[in-house]
């Protein structure tokens, strides 16, 4: 059986940089095929070029085995294939059934029809979305599906997936799963990227590893252990990933939480952490997580409750307040709260303590600011042509690696991590641990909230567990397991104390 | 395609296309001069080059202040008033209290307005489009209330006034010279000191900034203040060079102001722009004016021109701009 789409060494290089070299990659009808790899390992380049954003600088591109070229988006389109971005591509105030036939728009629109049309195709993915509601009132899974029925609108035969369930909460990602698994029945072929490797292990017909620009191998899931796929990705075994700690002691409370609450969010949440501690907030999406911590560090207003720093009272009503009083927040959306992006590395890095590089009248000391920025990046090793590069020229880690050098150099008590390693490959990942642990051993008092539960098993002393605006109880990392999250998270076992809940 | 040609050309070559497309604020400019001498003889005589510097300096001193406030993703549409309300009191007051005290007053309306929109914007979260464009018919209403909608003589205490807007030093007139050091101020403000880096970080990511335990508040009021205050200023110079303070000062100039901004290569996003860029957009200005004056142009013929030029000189620096990131 020829493949519907078959690359050939293919290779592409921008300036003197490969990105890609010598790539063979193959999708049937009928077949999910993950792409995996290292942020820049060549993913979304190959992703591009198969959707016709780019042309390969070398090799072959075959569809049924005759050669073909796609010129751009649109003649990719007109072949079937069609790329669907990790950030969606709807118009947010079009309703839902604009956007599904965006590219096919009439000149005169009957909107019986295309109501009727687009319902149905939305149907078709199991979903039941409003057509006549607007896309800015949808949630991210929502949107998801919108964008797929776009897709199949135009009668796609191969459908390029890039992060489909980045930004959705579990049960969502599950169903999005499943549209998945349908479209495959249809006989279309899919590309699937994804970092998550689970999902990769369960919907997969084959994976195709990348590093550097070349494929590693393509394997089938049932071939190999997540452990060895890993291996595949970075060239070292999974347990690697969460770095010893050394034997931290850990002191007293420095972090002290009591009854914090905001409206419709978060509801009398209490919790301490001390110095030397890296304490773990799990819990469902929704639970109230990023509310919390967000109250902690002064970026929302709490309607009540005390939030103490070794014991003096700092309850914070912005965030100048919470970094006076020691604490730092990494915040979720490194983008678009973390880091400046269309800024230097050196002015990113020195924010939250700016009056250490400046005079007294206010004036900036450049050179004492050059040698503290230059010793942050050799000691969180930020990989950078030099400190005056833009972050939005870095990687996600290195990204995200800025956003903790500026709390390295505010030197406080407290940190807390939202999501801290959300969108890093997995080299970065372990170095963001490392860190993480660092700071935990200079005695601050660490609190990270993850959806990823190997994360917070492999990182936390203890874990919290939120549901619906409470802290609900308290795990240790033994008794941590995906169930007694969920189970507590929904206050099923209120009355249980954590101890009964590992007799399961 | 000249994206792909860049690097390929020989490393001088690369530096030259690297420069001329870091500075194509200046090259538009350098451009606008060599055809200005072309197309009147006068141009490039000191008369006239003087006449040029004397004009741009209300407009000039109120772009750096609009600057700070685009820096910071607002915007400024109250200048042009807030000038003319310095302009009458200062001249009001003249008789009664002295120059010196009359010219405090006038920059402390200035310095009121500005403090007025930035409370609005930052504390109340208002749009600074809004804000300042409902200050800009406050500001002017009050300039015509004050002076009662006549322009005011300025008697003879303010003959110092006077002479600063006429006299030049060697010969550059007083007041560019003052816009000079307007603008070297500023620029030393947005480079090394931390308020200023502040602004800059503001408009590129405001939560960002927040998030860091930043006084975001605070850094947007400085810079409608400023503006206001650099408006103030303006207006006492356009009087001290008219010789009267008029309600009618600065009319329409908010326009003239964010256009030399924005030709200097500013976003109105916030974030982008520079004091020296300003400065180019500011002469650029001015220059095309001066040209269409010296051709005879008719003056309603000069403002269509001015609009299609103001839209070339943005697309021309796009243009190059936008390779750079190809």
């Amino acid at each position: 059986m020829t493949a519907f789409l078959s690359l050939e060494g293919v290779g592409k290089h921008f300036g003197g940089v490969y990105a890609l070299h010598a790539v063979n990659f193959e999708v049937h009808a009928g077949e999910v095929h993950a792409l995996v790899g290292e942020n820049g390992a060549g993913k979304s380049t190959l992703m591009k070029i198969i959707a016709g954003n780019h042309q390969p600088d070398a090799g072959l591109m075959r569809q049924h085995g005759t050669p073909v070229r796609f010129r751009s988006p649109r003649e990719a389109l007109g072949q079937g294939v069609a790329l669907i971005h990790q950030e969606t591509a709807l118009v947010p105030d079009l309703t839902v059934a604009e956007n599904v036939m965006l590219c096919q728009l009439p000149g005169l629109i009957r909107w019986a029809g295309m109501f009727e049309r687009a319902r149905s195709l939305i149907q078709s993915l199991g979903f039941e979305i409003d057509p006549t509601a607007l896309v800015s009132t949808l949630s991210a899974a929502q949107r998801q599906v919108v964008e797929i029925a776009k897709a199949l609108s135009l009668d796609v035969k191969l459908l390029v997936l890039d992060e489909p369930t980045a930004s959705l909460a579990p049960s969502d990602a599950e169903r999005l799963l499943g549209i998945v698994r349908a479209l495959r029945e249809r006989g279309v072929g899919i590309v699937y990227i994804s970092h998550r490797l689970d999902e990769v292990f369960s919907i997969a017909d084959r994976i195709t590893v990348l590093k550097d620009g070349s494929v590693v191998d393509t394997v089938t899931p049932d071939s190999l252990t997540m452990d060895g796929l890993i291996r595949l990705m970075v060239g070292r075994p999974l347990d690697a990933l969460f770095p010893r700690r050394e034997n931290v002691a850990i002191g007293e409370v420095v972090l002290d939480v009591e009854g914090l609450r905001r409206r419709g969010a978060v509801h009398g949440a209490s919790l301490q952490v001390r110095a030397g501690e890296v304490v773990g907030l799990g819990g469902l999406i929704g639970s109230g997580r990023s509310e919390l911590v967000r109250l902690i560090f002064g970026a929302d207003r709490a309607d009540g409750g005390t939030v103490r720093v070794k014991g003096k009272n700092v309850t914070p009503k912005n965030s100048g307040q919470a970094v006076r009083a020691g604490i730092g927040l990494v915040p979720e959306d490194r983008k678009g709260q973390g880091a400046v992006l269309s800024m230097s590395i050196r002015i990113n890095s020195t924010m939250a303590r700016l009056a250490d590089v400046s005079h007294w009248f206010g004036g900036l000391r450049l050179a004492h600011e050059k040698r503290t920025v230059a010793d942050l990046m050799a000691r969180l090793r930020i990989k950078a042509r030099d400190m005056h590069a833009d972050v939005s020229t870095l990687s996600g880690g290195n990204q995200q690696k800025v956003v903790l050098a500026k709390w390295f150099h505010a030197q406080g008590q407290v940190i807390i991590l939202d999501e801290p390693t959300r969108g890093v490959d997995v080299g970065a990942k372990v170095e963001i641990y490392t860190l993480i642990n660092d700071l935990a051993a200079q005695g601050m008092a660490v609190l990270v909230v993850s959806s990823d539960h190997n994360e917070l098993i492999g990182l936390c002393d203890r874990i919290l567990v939120m549901g619906s605006g409470h802290v609900r109880g308290e795990l240790r990392c033994a008794d941590y397991s995906e169930e007694n999250i969920v189970s507590m998270s929904l206050g099923l076992d209120l009355a249980a104390p954590a101890a009964s809940l590992h007799a399961n | 395609m000249a994206g792909q040609q860049a690097p390929a050309k020989t490393p001088t070559g690369r530096g030259a296309w690297n420069a001329a497309v870091r500075y194509n604020t200046v090259l538009i400019l350098v451009v606008l001069l060599v055809a200005a001498s072309f197309v009147s003889p006068d141009f490039m005589t000191a008369p006239n080059m003087s006449n040029v510097a004397r004009q741009i300096v209300s407009v000039g001193i109120m772009s750096m202040g609009m600057l700070l406030v685009v820096l910071t993703g607002g915007i400024d549409l109250s200048v042009g008033s807030v000038a003319a309300l310095a302009s009458v009191t200062t001249a009001l007051l003249i008789p009664d209290y002295g120059l010196a005290t009359a010219i405090s007053c006038g920059l402390l309306t200035g310095v009121v307005c500005g403090a007025i929109c930035g409370t609005l914007v930052s504390q109340y979260r208002l749009s600074s489009f809004v804000v300042t464009l409902a200050m800009m018919t406050v500001a002017r209403g009050m300039a015509l209330i004050v002076s009662k909608g006549a322009p005011a003589m300025i008697d003879d205490a303010g003959q110092s006034l006077l002479d600063f807007g006429r006299d030049t030093w060697w010969v550059f007139p007083q007041p560019t010279v003052l816009m000079l050091v307007i603008f070297g101020l500023g620029s030393l403000f947005l480079a090394l000191t931390r308020a200023g880096r502040i602004v800059r970080a503001i408009g590129s990511n405001e939560e960002a900034v927040r998030l860091s335990g930043v006084p975001v508040g605070r850094h947007v009021m400085l810079a409608y203040v400023v503006s206001g205050l650099l408006a103030a200023v303006a207006g006492i110079i356009s009087t001290a060079r008219a010789g009267v303070g008029a309600p009618t000062i600065g009319t329409g100039d908010e326009l003239t102001v964010i256009a030399a901004v924005v030709i200097g290569g500013a976003s109105l996003a916030g974030g982008r722009g520079t004091v020296l860029n300003t400065l180019v957009g500011v002469v650029t200005l001015g220059v095309i004016g001066n040209i269409m004056n010296l051709a005879s142009v008719p003056g309603y013929h000069q403002q269509v021109v001015m609009g299609i030029i103001i839209i070339v000189a943005i697309l021309a620096q796009r243009g190059t701009g936008g390779l750079r990131g190809k």
